[in-house]
């Protein structure tokens, strides 16, 4: 597992996102009210970047007409066919047994302790800020 | 018999309506003077004419189309042990509501006296007055205690699409009786048969009636008829078949990326329609090649789904071959039995 820092945490502050590319890989790193999550940007569909699609709570309906809305700001919907996936479990809501985008360990770390383990790093880590990492 | 060893349910049989005069021990006082006045000599639907070799094969006339004639054919000729009687005339075109309701009695209430207590192996569809929802609710009370009547029928064109919640009185009362629902071609011609408008032939007419079973499959399926009424089973009759994995296909797909628009269907409507959904076997569209007829029912994606009929007396079959060629022998007991013991589960006592 390779540590990658992704972003100063003030730099994506909530409701923002960030394309991050680590190991050839296009990442898309969320900021949800303060959560962050992290999925392989490409969608499983045709290729589209979930990145650039509309954030957006959970549609379901017990029945005609009972619509419920849930997990405000947690479900990706790819902008080229709509389809959603679950931030939390990179499932897709139309197939989510075989359906789904890689997700990717996200955390917070402090600049402090960054600065020794990633010497080699082009990102200039502060010690005083905190960090969005992420483990692929 | 057919030799193999089952007796097969045809499941779509058309009892031929001689004339009005047929109707009249059924008709108020009021109704049978309307008829005599205004000299309403049939109400056979323009979907059938009653010359059309389409509507009855021409060596079946010979046969003789009343009750004994087709029992001969059906149970006598081809073996089989029941058949469901489906019966498509006019009453379903009337304009005038409170007419279409006696006329929709009266039509039920010859098919139980002149046919089905006549011949117990004989089953029928309730032939419902979509003109009235009310009134289609009353008739499934007033038949479902003659357990004879194992489904009910409407068309496949009619005023609207009926999964609109406006039809659920009816579909609530059919699931309650374990009524399913048979949509047989034809229209009640309150819209052309093609969404671009009137067409000229009878040929384009009988074409068209697939676009009308896709619609109402769509309707049904994203109103969410079969998530408020888990039990509802609805059959095409008459439908043509093979369209239905391309249009399987195009909902399936589309649902995906609008799914949210439609929260209550929470799986593929392809899965819901193999669920719910089933198909009489003629005609069936496309050549008599096995390997075709294969590819369709596993594209399909089910061996429950198609459901033999006869489809007595339209032309759809030649000679005595009642399969349709190509239809893999492995299948022969499930579609000429089994399957239709599944879906009527009134034909099981």
């Amino acid at each position: 597992m390779a540590k990658h820092v992704v972003a100063a945490v003030s730099d994506l502050p909530p409701g923002s996102r960030k394309l991050f590319e680590a190991e050839g890989r296009q990442i898309a790193v969320f900021n949800v009210r303060g959560e962050f999550f992290a999925i392989n940007d490409r969608c499983p569909h045709e290729g589209g970047s979930l990145c650039t699609g509309k954030l957006s709570g959970l549609v379901t309906a017990k029945e005609p007409g009972a619509y419920e809305w849930t997990r405000d700001g947690e479900i990706i919907r790819c902008p080229w066919h709509g389809w959603e996936f679950d931030l939390r479990t990179g499932r897709s809501q139309c197939d989510p047994r075989t359906m789904r985008v890689r997700l990717y360990d996200v955390h917070i770390e402090h600049g402090a302790e960054l600065a020794q383990e990633l010497k080699a790093e082009v990102f200039a880590v502060k010690i005083e800020n905190d960090y969005v990492v992420i483990e692929i | 018999m057919n030799g193999a060893g089952f007796k097969p349910i045809d499941c779509d049989v058309h009892p031929f309506v001689p004339s009005t005069k047929v109707l009249m021990p059924w008709l108020d006082a009021n109704w049978q003077e309307q008829v005599v006045d205004r000299g309403i000599a049939s109400l056979d639907p323009i979907s059938y004419p009653p010359n059309s070799p389409l509507t009855v094969r021409s060596d079946f006339r010979k046969e003789g189309l009343d009750q004994a004639g087709t029992s001969r054919q059906i149970f006598e000729r081809w073996g089989a042990e029941r058949a469901i009687l489906n019966c498509i005339y006019g009453v379903q075109l009337v304009h005038n509501t409170d007419m279409a309701i006696a006329f929709t009695r009266a039509l039920n209430q010859w098919i139980a006296a002149e046919w089905l207590a006549k011949d117990k192996r004989f089953a029928a569809s309730i032939v419902l007055p979509l003109q009235d929802i009310e009134a289609c609710v009353d008739e499934i009370e007033f038949f479902a205690a003659n357990r004879q009547f194992v489904q009910v029928l409407v068309l496949a064109n009619g005023d609207a699409p009926l999964g609109k919640r406006q039809f659920w009185p009816i579909w609530r009362a059919a699931e309650k009786h374990g009524l399913p629902v048979g949509i047989h071609a034809g229209s009640s011609y309150r819209h052309p048969v093609t969404s671009l408008g009137w067409t000229h032939y009878y040929v384009e007419d009988y074409a068209a009636q697939a676009l009308g079973f896709q619609a109402q499959l769509a309707s049904l399926v994203t109103e969410g008829v079969f998530v408020k009424f888990p039990g509802l089973k609805v059959v095409l009759l008459e439908s043509g078949v093979t369209w239905l994995p391309g249009f399987i296909w195009r909902l399936s797909k589309f649902w995906r990326g609008v799914r949210r628009e439609i929260p209550w269907v929470d799986r593929p409507p392809g899965d819901i329609i193999r669920d719910h959904v089933r198909m009489s076997i003629q005609p069936f569209d496309g050549p008599d090649d096995g390997a075709f007829i294969d590819k369709v029912i596993d594209q399909i994606q089910s061996d429950d789904f198609l459901l033999y009929a006869s489809d007595y007396p339209h032309w759809q079959f030649e000679g005595d071959e009642i399969m349709p060629k190509g239809i893999p022998a492995s299948l022969h007991r499930k579609i000429m039995r089994d399957n239709p013991l599944a879906t009527y589960s009134r034909l099981g006592g």
